[in-house]
């Protein structure tokens, strides 16, 4: 059988918080595998390790990434799939440049919004993609949105409260 | 009451930042060069021999660097005392158990080397029912343990751990009691803990008797203690990592880390072996499986004459650490009850499914829920209100009982009526209480209904804590402590305990990173002991640094150690503020003060809980709402206040007030098999089915410590689920204890199905 070079050397690029990343698709150590979840390439390519897998299967939203300003879980996509698209994970929040943090962030800090703090990565970037979409959501909206995301600890009650003391300052 | 400038005051967790910017490294976030994966191939046949295991395929896979069968590995032995537990062994006993390991290159290959594992298996029949499994002619799991019962004791709670509640004389109780109840009831769900990050850990050898551990224990130092029993003298070297929860569960961590412990040896490199979820729910900690066949014994003025029963334990395949559990089961159950009359025998049982270990409330929830309902039994003959009843029964001052090591211990903290009453106020008890079987409200097919829990812990006292307190010249605070953060916010408070003695700006405390060359001894914070016991030994620690600081700076002020005080590393004498220096001017810069802080157990200091609900069942579909919670407690001084809150928060979640009303791991006892192990099928609270939840936190001092605190967290679990279900049999006039009350179930017992659940 003829061997399709084209498929062989195919190649993926990802925006991952504003930088450009291009990989080559394929099982060899450097390349990213078409096995590969969105979640994997971002932690073990990228060492993006905010983004936490947990059930691995869509079910906790720990894994949850901003994709063209939706959030999405990272385990539930393949690397090969999300080619040209743009992402953002939780280190990508706050700015780059003066290292400030996202409001939101410091919400969380401010109302101790977590306990043991793993699956916070994945309610903030929940939450975030709301926040992007609705400036000013009710309590109920944030609770739909984060309804996807477990948190066994119960941090639920300081999560709304941070979300929503974001929500009472406009996003600032 | 004394206003702090840390203590009690809300400050952010001093990990904060790692946590909400992605940061924080769990143990699955770790890389160690020229790291190995580890894998387990598990069971999938209840119990049986293993006739062959064919390993050839998957060696000769690209990138698989060892494959491990019964027959190669060392011989470690796990599970509690005596151990029994081999890391492989030539017998499976449940599915999911361990038939061989595999370390490769990457996690996929060694997932692929699995499947080219083959195995021949010979089964053996298996037995799943605690009183079954007892049976003469039932299948026996271990040769050393005939009739699958566990011997008793723990070795480390001393000579006489306490193993059984033998008090007075029950035939007297009998006669003065005006009502008897008798019945059996089990809290035998099973639900999983669940921490959102699976168990996992990465071992490495250096040279043939010392191994590296890095883990997701809650207590590292524990496991480099356990870890030495187990594994002969080795020298162990324990690093801990920010905890992505545990509730309990990761604490005894040698089921994980022996395997990767023997990759390791195998491979000569080391070998990250973290679970996946599905093995997480179906081969890890679920809770003990709990019956009670007992008698109660009660006066018609709520007064406890005598508790007579036998106490079935399933353990599942081992034990994990469930003769620990029961000891500190028979323990709580005594706070709750001022009987005079006691005859409560354990009887700890192995059976062919997943194992049972420690989860928040060790013992005691699982004890409790299935006692409860026999309790109230009486208290609804007697027509006691329940609040009123364990008012007048929860342990008062001066009130004894024997805790785990086996020696009476007499209460000597304050009383706990206040905050039940001031609970009882908050929730509005009186008037939503209807007396025994009577709903709070009907509208419609929808019935209200209340009930009421409680629980209480000595461990709070546990064990001995140890902690250096270092300053240095500069202004700062280092803690040397082995308690990892598992997300109590223990860390932060015992940087607050530090920083308020020091009076330091809390950005200037530190504490170690957990590593065991590093850290003095550490049980680790379970059993709510953070508050109390490690929290004594930190603040021991920097007293004592800071009265060497204070003598040290003493000469340069030419006054005596004494005279001085230290605020914000400056320091001044104490009647003439203006006579200052900062510390580096007053001991120069080299050298440093270590203080040393030693904490050893006291059982006479009882924490307490009670949980008050409200729930809504449907009766048309048989759903029951949480509608509201408050939880009442007494403890002494709070240290963080978000901290406490999100603490009893944590009831509903991490198998609390959930496991009576949907959390369950469904176990099919046809084919030995967990059939919900994913977070699908696994049903667990969301965002949007949140309760209303409302705390009664008061603030007594206790004679603890210099704060004058004692720690409650753990507790938040245990005292819901029996409160639901007195709130759903109320709800709908008839009694119902089958955790948890899933619709089927109440439609059930409403008689509207006709298929009984099986």
């Amino acid at each position: 059988m003829p061997v399709d070079k084209k498929a062989t050397q195919a190649t993926i690029t990802l925006t991952v918080n504003g930088k450009l990343h291009t990989f080559s698709v394929g099982e060899s150590p450097h390349e990213v595998p078409p096995s590969h979840t969105l979640a994997q390439t971002l932690r073990e390519k990228l060492g993006l390790t905010g983004t936490k897998i947990s059930c691995d299967h869509g079910a906790c939203g720990c894994c949850t990434v901003i994709m063209d300003g939706k959030a999405v879980l990272s385990c539930m996509l393949l690397t090969v799939e999300c080619n040209g698209k743009e992402i953002t994970t939780i280190e990508g929040l706050g700015d780059p440049v003066t290292g400030q943090l996202d409001p939101l962030q410091q919400s969380f800090i401010d109302h101790t919004a977590f306990q043991c703090g793993f699956c916070t990565p994945g309610i903030i970037m929940s939450a975030k993609a709301l926040l992007n979409e609705n400036p000013s959501p009710t309590e109920n909206d944030v609770k739909e949105a984060l309804a996807g995301n477990f948190c066994r600890c119960i941090s639920h009650y300081h999560v709304l409260e941070a979300v929503m003391a974001t929500v009472k300052k406009g996003g600032k | 009451m004394k206003k702090y400038r840390f203590i009690g005051q809300s400050t952010p967790r001093k990990d904060a930042l790692d946590i909400v910017t992605g940061r924080t490294k769990f143990i699955n976030d770790l890389y160690i060069p020229n790291m190995l994966y580890g894998k387990i191939l598990r069971s999938l046949l209840p119990h049986a021999l293993i006739k062959s295991i064919d390993t050839s395929e998957a060696m000769r896979l690209p990138g698989v660097k060892a494959v491990l069968t019964y027959k190669d590995v060392p011989d470690w032995k796990g599970g509690a005392i005596p151990f029994h537990v081999r890391v492989l062994d030539s017998k499976v006993r449940y599915v999911g158990d361990a038939v061989a390991l595999v370390a490769a290159e990457t996690e996929d290959i060694g997932e692929e080397a699995l499947r080219l594992i083959k195995v021949e298996y010979e089964p053996l029949p298996a037995v799943y029912d605690v009183e079954e499994a007892m049976k003469p002619d039932a299948p026996q799991l271990y040769e050393q343990f005939p009739g699958n019962v566990l011997p008793q004791g723990v070795p480390a709670f001393g000579s006489h751990a306490l193993q059984e509640v033998i008090i007075g004389d029950v035939e007297k109780g009998r006669k003065e009691a005006d009502i008897i109840v008798e019945g059996t009831f089990a809290y035998e769900n099973i639900p999983n803990p669940l921490p959102p990050e699976p168990p996992g850990v990465i071992a490495s050898w250096e040279g043939p008797d010392t191994l590296t551990v890095w883990s997701a224990s809650q207590g590292p130092h524990m496991i480099k203690v356990a870890l030495q029993r187990r594994l002969g003298s080795i020298n162990l070297h324990s690093l801990g990592s920010p905890v992505g929860a545990s509730y309990g569960s990761k604490y005894m961590s040698w089921q994980y880390v022996l395997p990767a412990a023997a990759l390791a040896k195998a491979t000569g490199r080391p070998v990250k072996l973290c679970y996946g979820k599905p093995e997480h729910q179906a081969a890890f900690t679920l809770r003990l499986g709990s019956r009670i066949h007992g008698q109660v014994g009660m006066k018609k003025n709520g007064e406890v004459t005598f508790l007579s029963g036998e106490w079935l334990v399933n353990t599942g395949a081992f034990s994990e650490t469930s003769q620990a559990m029961v000891a500190v089961g028979c323990g709580e159950v005594q706070l709750m009850l001022r009987c005079p009359n006691w005859r409560l025998k354990p009887k700890i049982v192995c059976t062919n499914r997943t194992a049972s270990g420690q989860v928040r409330g060790f013992g005691g929830q699982e004890l409790k829920c299935a006692f409860l309902p026999l309790l109230t039994m009486a208290m609804e003959k007697a027509g006691i209100d329940p609040v009123d009843f364990f008012k007048k029964n929860y342990v008062k001052p001066g009130d004894g009982y024997y805790w785990r090591d086996g020696n009476w211990w007499v209460y000597r903290g304050v009383d706990y009526s206040k905050a039940i009453e001031r609970g009882a106020e908050v929730f509005g008890w009186k008037d939503k209480w209807k007396g025994w079987l009577k709903p709070t409200s009907i509208n419609g097919a929808r019935r209200r209904g209340v009930g009421v829990g409680v629980h209480g812990n000595a461990d709070v006292g546990e064990d001995i804590s140890e902690a250096y307190v270092r300053l240095d010249p500069n202004g700062t605070a280092i803690i040397h402590s082995g308690l990892a953060e598992h997300g109590t916010g223990q860390v932060s408070n015992i940087c607050k305990m530090v920083a308020e003695i020091l009076q330091l700006p809390l950005e200037r405390v530190f504490v170690t990173p957990n590593d065991s060359r590093v850290n003095p001894f550490e049980m680790g914070p379970v059993g709510s002991r953070g508050t109390y016991a490690i929290g004594s030994a930190v603040i021991a620690a920097a007293e004592d640094a800071k009265k060497q600081l204070l003598e040290m700076a003493a000469p340069k002020f030419k006054v005596k150690g004494e005279d001085l005080e230290t605020e914000n590393a400056m320091i001044f004498v104490k009647d003439k503020p203006e006579v200052k220096l900062p510390w580096i001017k007053a001991i120069g810069n080299d050298q440093t003060v270590t203080g040393r802080g030693r904490f050893v157990p006291d059982f006479s200091l009882p924490n307490f809980m009670m949980i008050f609900t409200e729930v809504e069942v449907d009766t048309e579909t048989g759903k029951v709402e949480l509608i509201r919670v408050v939880a009442a407690t007494d403890v002494g001084q709070i240290i963080d206040p978000p901290g406490i809150t999100n603490q009893l928060n944590g009831c509903l979640g991490s198998a609390g007030i959930d496991s009576a009303i949907y959390e369950e791991t469904i176990f099919d006892s046809r084919l030995g098999l967990i059939l919900n192990p994913n977070m699908i099928d696994y049903k667990w609270r969301t965002f949007s089915e949140l309760p209303e939840m409302e705390h009664v936190i008061l603030e007594t001092p206790f004679p603890s410590h210099s704060f004058h605190a004692v720690g409650v967290g753990e507790i938040a679990t245990a005292p819901g689920p029996s409160a639901v279900l007195m709130a759903v049999s109320n709800a709908l006039g008839v009694r119902i204890h089958d955790y948890p009350l899933t619709p089927d179930k109440i439609l059930s017992v409403l008689g509207k199905t006709a298929n009984k659940r099986g």
